[in-house]
């Protein structure tokens, strides 16, 4: 299943689901929520954190948290 | 009076609201029990009234996920906290209602008077939402108020409806009755705490272990409880957030009218392509921070001149127009210098914390920490990590205390540890006396400073090993906790200078009070070790130095007289106590002396050796006592005794060693006891002492 990490830049998916309980407490609360199209913009270098664009602010995630959330 | 609790998001303009209504009536306090900033502060709502406002820290719900964030459920679900509000007012980012709507049911929910604070509406208007406040009050039941919080509009209808609230408050409706999603445990709970209502009764079994104001029967109780009616707390609270977002989207449904707006690159878009570029990021970041210290230095000079000067004068006064006798020596000698090494770093404190909040407040630090976050992990740290080091080049006391934002205790324990070995400003005395004397002020490769370069070495060496400890921790410390990244990146925009104003004032004060109350302490302390000796030879010093150089001139006789008494003190046979420990560093009794009494605060040093070497009262002028330090003979050698090997291996000390009670303080009061202080205090030592010993052995 893709993930919110394998977006390539610039490109949106829509949130189906987290595969970690603990994780999508916290994600949702930023309002991550199923259902929600999230649009991946940059990443910083060395495989840092990334950043989604989402209800029109920025949320960055590390890559963990990132694959943390499953897309249709 | 009045009490009203300011919540909100992170950035949802909560502070600078906080700044519009309170101006500079603002204090820092702590919660009671826990060490988390309380800032609080009067505002008058007209008709002579005040009220008492408390800003909390910003979260993203009641559901914490560090230190700082759980103060605001264990305020507002215990209504016998003495700093319980009568009235919350929850601070929204308009452009971003949705998201920031989640802690405002959750807090209307806990029953107390809530009032919406519509933020950041010409945000909002750019990006395409309008929003109608009445209707938005009407489908939400609940008082709203459209603000700026920026440009301080809208306050007037605010202080007008917080005013009211309390009173306007009938019958308790909730947003969304989560007890309902437990009703046989609400009602358990409920039966022995009645006036609680429902939601707090449900936040009793979710955050259990969070709450700080249930004793451990209570605690042991709703555990059971928990078991009994099978209490699924996370799929709960899930459900609960899920619920909570479709009820919100609904109820905006009402009142939100969206426009399309033509989709174009923002500012912000266009400025996150180069301060988050791969290579220009981090090229902008190491300019920005040389730019800082290079204006740190220069800006603070003249201040700190005046500083010393003023306190040198006045330490002068007191000595000729007091009665002569023990208090006048305690207060020229012991005390007003004392304060005066605290005020002398003031401005460069002052300074730095101007550009810290400036680059808050304009959203690049956010930037930063993105950037930095995955170099900080491989060493244990944290992107949240990058603030309290770069502050502890200025002083490690407020350092220290800003890493509450960092919510793995892990990384924020890591981060308290490794801070101190950051070159602060106290330490720029000490380098700046021993690199004039033993690096030769000349040019390298025709454009590079050697005093200069040999600075920046130091700076460097100290990061090199926060670094450095900070990874052998991350492998030493085991831990379970998981830690969250999960930031919004705001948008950029030009920083309120009254903010800064106010950040600035507030760490300055913060500074002044943590450190000077020990450093006040200390010195009066080493005072007393400096003119008090044992035996009679203390006393009989001056007859000693007149029948031994009897042709001294007066101020000399006066010198060489505080020379030999400082020798016979309690603090110069402490000196030679310690002399054959420090006797392979390069050090002798003299310095000795001087590593005891900057024990208190690293500074100290430069006034110590000037008295040592019976500089008297010309002491601050770095000329003298470099030519009376440059004509020190080695006894042992019977060359001079600062020679490049010592003056390595006294900076190299410096750099390392902790010497710094007021950090020793900080950072018991930040773990809540003394055994990371103490760890510190040998490790730093240590470190100290065996860098030292290496760099006088290979140099001399």
């Amino acid at each position: 299943m893709k993930t919110a990490a394998q977006l390539k830049p610039g490109e949106k998916g829509t949130v189906a689901g987290f595969s970690d309980s603990d994780m999508s407490l916290k994600l949702m609360e930023m309002g991550v929520l199923p259902g929600q199209e999230i649009q991946f913009k940059f990443a910083a270098p060395f495989n840092g954190p990334r950043c989604f664009k989402l209800r029109g602010y920025s949320l960055s995630l590390r890559l963990n948290e990132a694959e943390a959330i499953s897309l249709n | 009076m009045l009490k009203v609790a300011l919540v909100g998001n992170p950035n949802s303009g909560k502070s600078s609201l906080f700044n519009q209504l309170t101006g500079l009536n603002q204090k820092v306090g702590n919660f009671p029990g826990v060490t988390v900033d309380m800032k609080s502060g009067i505002a008058s709502i007209g008709n002579d009234t005040n009220i008492e406002l408390l800003d909390l820290p910003g979260t993203y719900s009641i559901y914490p996920r560090s230190l700082d964030e759980r103060v605001v459920i264990n305020l507002l679900s215990n209504g016998e906290h003495a700093e319980y509000p009568d009235v919350v007012v929850v601070v929204v980012d308009a452009s971003n209602l949705e998201r920031n709507m989640l802690l405002f049911t959750e807090i209307k929910d806990l029953g107390i008077p809530t009032i919406l604070a519509l933020n950041m509406m010409d945000v909002a208007g750019k990006s395409g939402f309008e929003i109608d406040a009445k209707a938005l009050s009407q489908s939400l039941d609940s008082s709203v108020v459209v603000i700026n919080a920026r440009e301080g509009s809208g306050l007037d209808d605010l202080k007008h409806a917080i005013t009211e609230a309390p009173e306007k408050q009938g019958e308790f409706k909730s947003f969304y009755a989560a007890e309902e999603l437990s009703q046989e445990l609400v009602r358990a709970i409920l039966e022995k705490y009645p006036h609680k209502n429902g939601y707090r009764a449900y936040q009793m079994a979710q955050q259990l272990n969070e709450l700080n104001f249930l004793s451990p029967d209570e605690k042991e109780w709703v555990a059971g409880i928990k078991a009994q009616y099978d209490f699924q707390d996370k799929k709960l609270q899930e459900k609960e957030t899920l619920d909570r977002f479709a009820l919100i989207k609904k109820r905006l449904d009402e009142a939100l009218v969206i426009k399309p707006v033509k989709a174009g690159r923002s500012l912000t878009d266009r400025l996150d392509k180069i301060f988050t570029h791969k290579i220009y990021g981090y090229a902008i970041f190491l300019s920005i921070l040389f730019l800082i210290f290079q204006t740190i230095f220069a800006w603070a000079e003249p201040f700190m001149d005046l500083i010393d000067l003023g306190f040198s004068e006045m330490s002068g006064w007191v000595h000729k127009t007091l009665p002569e006798g023990i208090l006048n020596d305690l207060i020229a000698e012991g005390i007003i210098p004392g304060l005066g090494g605290v005020v002398i770093f003031i401005p460069q404190i002052a300074l730095l914390f101007a550009f810290i909040a400036i680059l808050e407040e304009s959203g690049y630090m956010a930037r930063v920490v993105f950037l930095m976050d995955r170099i900080m992990i491989k060493f244990g740290l944290n992107g949240k990590s990058v603030v309290p080091l770069i502050s502890g080049m200025a002083c490690a006391i407020p350092a220290i205390m800003a890493t509450r934002t960092i919510d793995s205790w892990k990384d924020r324990l890591i981060t308290i540890f490794v801070t101190p070995f950051m070159s602060c400003s106290a330490r720029l005395p000490v380098y700046a006396i021993l690199i004039a004397l033993v690096v030769p002020d000349k040019n390298f490769l025709g454009v590079f400073n050697l005093q200069g370069l040999t600075l920046m070495a130091m700076y460097l060496l100290g990061f090199v090993m926060a670094i450095l400890s900070a990874y052998v921790m991350k492998k030493l410390l085991k831990t379970s906790e998981r830690s969250y990244f999960m930031m919004e990146l705001p948008i950029y925009r030009s920083p309120r200078w009254g903010n800064v104003g106010i950040t600035v004032l507030e760490k300055s004060k913060t500074f002044v009070f943590e450190a000077g109350k020990i450093i006040l302490a200390i010195s009066i302390v080493l005072w007393v070790l400096a003119s008090y000796g044992p035996g009679e030879e203390f006393d009989r010093a001056e007859a000693q130095v007149r029948t031994a150089q009897p042709n001294l001139d007066e101020s000399a006789m006066d010198n060489a007289i505080a020379a030999y008494q400082l020798e016979q003190s309690y603090a110069g046979h402490l000196g030679k106590l310690i002399e054959p420990a420090i006797k392979p560093l390069g050090y002798d009794w003299k310095i000795g002396i001087a590593l005891i009494t900057s024990f208190a605060a690293r500074e100290v040093f430069v006034g110590t050796i000037a008295t040592i070497y019976s500089v008297g009262s010309d002491f601050e002028d770095e000329g003298t006592i470099k030519s009376r330090l440059r004509d020190e003979i080695n006894h042992d050698t019977g060359g001079p005794m600062y020679t490049p090997a010592l003056g390595f291996s006294l900076m190299v000390f410096y750099v390392f060693a902790m010497q710094c009670m007021s950090t020793v303080a900080v950072v018991y009061r930040e773990t809540k006891g003394w055994k990371w202080p103490i760890l510190q205090l040998i490790y730093m030592s240590a470190v100290a002492y065996l860098s030292a010993f290496i760099v006088y052995q290979w140099l001399s």
